[in-house]
């Protein structure tokens, strides 16, 4: 038992030390996108521990961690892991009451309205970058549109756009009416193109476009209309790659095509967006459970971003990733 | 003449319509035929097409890891990567996804759905047809009250039952807090249905057991009840066969992901329903998760049909004609 705690103790600094070296060596080398740099497979997972941990929240996290949760469960373990997805504001709520152990988010929490209840409960918590999103926009293979300004996304998509032919949002593009299909209002995507990306007061977009909560309406929906446009997660691009075609994004510094590389050095901007986990502090010193699912989750990172299809962090946030997780109850 | 009159219009059309031969020339009737024709066509057909769809969407996938596989969301390729470091792909790829824990989840859903449902539906019925006052402004008011919350959207009795599973302090997503809403949710149609079946019960089968001496809670229980049965378990079955497919209250009670099988006993434990990780799998990106959901969906159909057909095994090996 002693040994045990020793060892668990260790892995964390181990590893942060090895990540430390890692990244010494490979300071300017070309990444590779599958293999990560670390977070691929040497921990320990110790098979004795048994429990629970409850996770919940966003959808868009959701097949990242239950791909966690069944590479731990492949590997061995007895933890019952079970992982809801009532959305980001949902996952908060219960998060912030106690129930949850773990909550997934597609934003950070609210300051002004999720924080203070989880302060009010007493509900510390630490949260982890777990992955990286981009947000890809998409159009009809044949319309001859490659490359949209923020301004023009705006345009295209802004609550006060009326829009409805291509040659409206630029006189260069082609005499083509614009069908829209987005991802329904309850959804992290909706809310990061509105707030962030959009930045209306309104934290909304134009409601004529069809939309729907399922991403696989709107991939059917661009590729078969001609001058349609869409966004949604990079996975569902990933996926659907010879039905559609990405629009480069120019946020000042030129057109950059999303990709894996791009959204992990942050120049496909703004449309690159960090995923989350967000761990309860009380229940990772006092549950074994859920202490050694986060160790695991957090050491096989980019394994799970892999297999489940997000794009896995760049070094330094990795390392800062582990060295949060390092900190809980220290 | 007068055996010709006393055909009513009902078995006139039966005849007509059976045979497909009507005498009736007029335009007008030929029209109406034809607009019943089209509409019970077309229901079927826009059933049968689904339902194929499903079926050859799926067909790549109905296998035994359906069934004893957990669900596994990994891509192919990934799960062959891992699986170098000795891992088994078959416990980590997409294309040996399964729906183990949604349809244990379900069945231990629909056990505990009955167990709450039916003693209360039936005593309920029984109480309301058999001992009420049939005119005192009680039943009347349970009576149009059972009828509304007949047609209560199934959201609304998860929104209750996550109040109650919050009063009692009890964790999210388990078994007991789902079944509690689905309870809630067939209780009017058992109720409902429950007394139907007593009413078809012919009052001379009382009035006779009331003349031997029986009280009346002895003709209830031995004479009433028991010729009752085939109506009740048709009604209870149909409910619980609505209670499978329902998703949307057990979503707001935080039912989740999980691949473990629940402990023993089964009502605390965190399970999966079926319909949710049907839903799940269809929305997913990869391709071949998607085929994994159309063939859940099939298992869920012959699932519910399989509960149908008990349904009309019991009717029949109990019904009596008076």
């Amino acid at each position: 038992m002693k040994l045990n705690t020793i060892r668990r103790a260790a892995v964390p600094s181990i590893a942060a030390l090895a990540m430390t070296m890692t990244l010494a060596a490979c300071g300017d080398s070309e990444d590779d996108p599958n293999a990560g740099t670390d977070g691929s497979g040497d921990y320990s997972l110790d098979t004795s521990i048994e429990g629970e941990v409850a996770v919940d929240g966003s959808s868009t996290v959701y097949p990242m961690t239950t791909a966690a949760q069944e590479l731990m469960a492949a590997d061995g373990s007895a933890i019952q892991v079970s992982v809801g997805q009532s959305g980001t504001g949902g996952g908060f709520e219960v998060f912030c009451k106690g129930e949850t152990d773990i909550s997934d988010a597609s934003r950070p929490i609210k300051d002004d309205e999720e924080a203070p209840i989880c302060a009010e409960n007493k509900v510390e918590y630490t949260e982890l970058h777990v992955a990286t999103d981009a947000l890809t926009v998409v159009v009809h293979k044949d319309l001859a549109v490659d490359c949209l300004t923020v301004d023009e996304l705006i345009a295209l998509f802004g609550p006060k756009s009326k829009a409805t032919n291509w040659n409206e949002i630029n006189p260069e593009f082609p005499d083509q009416a614009i069908t829209g299909f987005i991802p329904g209002t309850d959804s992290g995507t909706y809310d990061y193109m509105a707030a962030d990306v959009v930045g209306d007061d309104s934290e909304t977009l134009r409601k004529d476009f069809e939309s729907s909560e399922d991403d696989n309406v709107l991939v059917n929906g661009v590729s078969g209309t001609e001058g349609g446009v869409g966004f949604f997660g990079y996975t569902y691009y990933e996926q659907n790659v010879d039905k559609l075609k990405p629009l480069s994004i120019d946020n000042g510094a030129g057109c950059v095509a999303p990709s894996a590389e791009t959204a992990r050095d942050g120049s496909y901007a703004p449309l690159a967006r960090p995923l989350f986990i967000y761990v309860n502090n009380a229940s990772y010193t006092d549950k074994p459970a859920v202490k050694e699912f986060s160790n695991y989750y957090i050491a096989n990172l980019a394994d799970i971003a892999t297999g489940a299809q997000f794009i896995a962090l760049n070094d330094e946030d990795y390392a800062e990733t582990q060295s949060k997780l390092a900190a809980i109850g220290s | 003449m007068s055996n010709v009159a006393a055909r009513t219009a009902s078995s006139v059309t039966a005849v007509n319509l059976s045979t497909g031969k009507s005498k009736d020339k007029n335009l007008g009737s030929i029209v109406f035929l034809g607009a019943l024709w089209f509409s019970l066509f077309f229901g079927i057909v826009v059933l049968v097409a689904l339902i194929v769809d499903t079926a050859i969407d799926g067909a790549p996938r109905f296998d035994k890891y359906l069934f004893t596989n957990f669900t596994q969301t990994f891509d192919p390729t990934q799960a062959e990567r891992l699986a170098a470091s000795g891992r088994d792909p078959k416990v980590l790829s997409a294309e040996y996804s399964g729906f183990k824990s949604g349809i244990i989840g379900s069945i231990i859903l629909m056990l505990t759905t009955a167990v709450m449902a039916i003693p209360l539906g039936v005593a309920s019925a029984v109480y309301l047809e058999e001992f009420a006052s049939k005119t005192s402004r009680f039943s009347r008011i349970v009576e149009i009250n059972l009828q509304n919350l007949a047609a209560v959207p199934a959201v609304i009795y998860g929104m209750l039952s996550v109040g109650l599973m919050a009063a009692l302090g009890a964790q999210r997503g388990i078994a007991i807090g789902g079944a509690v809403a689905l309870a809630l949710l067939i209780l009017p149609v058992v109720i409902i249905t429950t007394r139907e079946a007593l009413r078809s019960v012919p009052s001379e089968i009382r009035q006779g057991s009331l003349a031997l001496g029986a009280t009346v809670w002895q003709t209830t229980w031995r004479q009433v009840l028991p010729a009752a049965v085939p109506g009740i378990s048709t009604g209870t079955i149909l409910g619980l066969s609505r209670a499978i497919g329902e998703a949307a209250p057990l979503v707001m009670l935080g039912f989740g992901a999980i691949n473990f099988a629940p402990a023993f006993p089964f009502i605390g434990s965190k399970i999966e329903a079926f319909p949710l990780e049907i839903y799940d799998a269809s929305s997913n990106s990869q391709e071949i998760i998607r085929e994994s959901a159309s063939a859940g969906i099939i298992v869920l159909l012959v699932m519910i049909l399989a509960m149908n057909a008990i349904a009309i095994i019991i009717r029949n090996k109990f019904q009596k004609s008076w």
